[in-house]
């Protein structure tokens, strides 16, 4: 099973707008809760995701403790050339992960 | 609004003698006895028409419903697959006459909750004390892009026992070795919510005997599921590599189908179907909406304790169009929940005050012939809604002769529930 989820159309026109769709696995534990012995179980969240089309960065998001499990972001971006999307999560514990799309511009 | 109703209504009783506020209680067995209409003849509302009248054969009590018989769901999943045929799981209403409840065979098409009417489809109109709503679910054939009406036609939800369990069956037989079978399952809240994997083991019974190429994929707008354990051993054991199901975390949410190509789309894929059978969202039976009783969720908050709607007077909700809490949608609880809500109205009418239910629902899945799991639960009101008592499920480690023990369980379960309502 990926834990990323990736939707990039493999073909667009010059000029259009594409719909880009992220899904990440992850518990995003908040840091909040408590385990029966009263112990508190460490946050464990994404913080941040990256969008970068040959490149350059084009879309950018900060996750706090209040965002569900699986982050499922989804956004919108002009094309105007073939290209490479790539994406990155960071979070805690060291926690990285990125993938990649290609799409052909006409 | 509602606020406002009540203070007022709580301030004219406030303001009379105490002496008319008691004749107020009960305006209606001083003239004769209390009118009590049921509209909606499944689990739930049939029974507790019958047990109205048993707590108090002086009650007049009318059932409105369009259907001559009644085509039960449960056990229709065998239907599907093969191994049952529909009349084994159809009921006339005539015990329910019997017992003097009068049946109205007919649709209700409006509620005056303010007036205490309700108009029939023939235009005449039945005037009521009490109403009890059991309308059961109706799809909502506007919350999946391209899954109208039309589009059950070729994507059967098969989630109405009747036409639609035939059409799927139909569709499987004619089916070439080798299709794949599309199961889309909605988000909770849903009618029987086990049943989308009874209905894929079953499914999967019926291919291995007759196509064993072909393949099941559930598309799930679901994470985990009520008995998870049970039915992925069940699978793994009875279909290896046959059943294949997409979580909503790995992007298993359907977002739109397309009826003309039998494509299913999620929003990472898109499957082609050789039978696609989607469950789109539910709500609600719609006269829950005319009659003011469906809020905005598109199901019905009630009262835990009297199943009195708590937006509107007089009007008690039960089985599946309820909002029950930790109750599943179910026969078995609708038939619970019909028993509890006649107590209920039965003591209103005499003036005693309710009291606290204690509901018990049972709930089989069959995932082969002779293999069969279960969860039993009770159910009790706490913090103004239902919540799970005590629940059993069957072992994840049991035997085979357990799951066919069970097996036999779950066929005199379908007949003691049967025979509650219709025998």
């Amino acid at each position: 099973m990926p834990s990323a989820l990736i939707n990039v159309p493999s073909k667009a026109k010059r000029g259009d707008v594409i719909e880009i769709k992220t899904l990440m696995s992850h518990i995003m534990e908040t840091g909040y809760r408590h385990t029966a012995s009263g112990e508190v179980v460490p946050r464990d969240i994404i913080t941040s995701f990256t969008c970068r089309f040959n490149g350059a960065e084009i879309f950018r998001a900060d996750l706090y403790p209040a965002i569900a499990a699986n982050p499922f972001l989804t956004f919108f971006t002009t094309v105007t050339e073939s290209g490479k999307f790539e994406f990155e999560w960071v979070g805690d514990k060291g926690f990285s992960e990125t993938a990649s799309a290609s799409i052909t511009v006409e | 609004m509602a606020v406002t109703r009540r203070l007022t209504r709580r301030n004219v009783i406030g303001g009379a003698a105490a002496v008319a506020a008691a004749a107020l209680a009960r305006p209606s067995l001083a003239q004769g006895a209390a009118r009590v209409a049921v509209i909606g003849g499944g689990f739930g509302g049939t029974v507790c028409a019958r047990a109205l009248r048993r707590l108090d054969a002086k009650l007049q009590v009318t059932l409105i419903e369009p259907n001559k018989t009644f085509t039960a769901c449960p056990f229709s999943n065998e239907v599907i697959a093969g191994l049952r045929d529909l009349p084994q799981q159809q009921f006339s209403y005539d015990r329910v006459a019997a017992d003097g409840v009068t049946i109205a065979a007919q649709a209700a098409s409006k509620v005056d909750a303010q007036g205490r009417t309700i108009g029939l489809a023939d235009g005449t109109t039945l005037a009521y004390d009490k109403l009890v709503l059991a309308p059961g679910i109706d799809m909502r054939f506007d919350a999946l892009s391209g899954y109208d009406e039309a589009a059950a036609e070729k994507m059967p939800h098969a989630w109405k026992a009747g036409a639609q369990t035939l059409l799927l069956r139909r569709q499987l037989e004619a089916m070439d070795d080798g299709g794949l079978v599309v199961i889309a399952v909605p988000a909770a809240p849903l009618r029987c919510p086990p049943a989308p994997y009874e209905r894929a083991g079953l499914i999967a019974h019926y291919l291995k005997a007759n196509k064993p190429r072909s393949k099941i994929l559930v598309l799930d707008a679901k994470d985990g599921y009520s008995q998870q354990k049970l039915f992925e051993k069940a699978w793994q054991e009875l279909y290896p590599g046959m059943i294949e199901r997409i979580a909503l975390s790995q992007g298993g949410r359907v977002t739109a189908v397309n009826p003309a190509a039998n494509e299913i789309v999620t929003d990472f894929g898109n499957y082609t179907a050789a039978v696609a059978n989607v469950i789109p969202p539910q709500r609600a039976g719609r006269i829950a909406a005319i009659a003011g009783a469906a809020d905005r969720t598109g199901w019905c908050p009630i009262d835990p304790i009297t199943f009195a709607s708590k937006l509107v007077p007089n009007i008690h909700v039960i089985g599946d169009a309820a909002i029950a809490g930790g109750i599943p949608k179910s026969a078995s609880a609708a038939a619970a929940q019909g028993r509890a809500c006649a107590a209920a109205i039965v003591n209103a009418l005499a003036g005693r005050p309710p009291e606290t239910p204690r509901l018990d629902g049972a709930c089989y899945n069959t995932v082969a012939p002779g293999y069969a799991f279960s969860l039993r639960g009770i159910y009790q009101p706490k913090d103004d809604q239902y919540a799970e008592a005590e629940v059993t499920t069957s072992p994840v480690d049991a035997p085979r002769e357990m799951r066919q023990r069970e097996a036999e369980e779950a066929v005199n379960w379908f007949k003691t529930i049967t025979e509650d309502a219709f025998g």
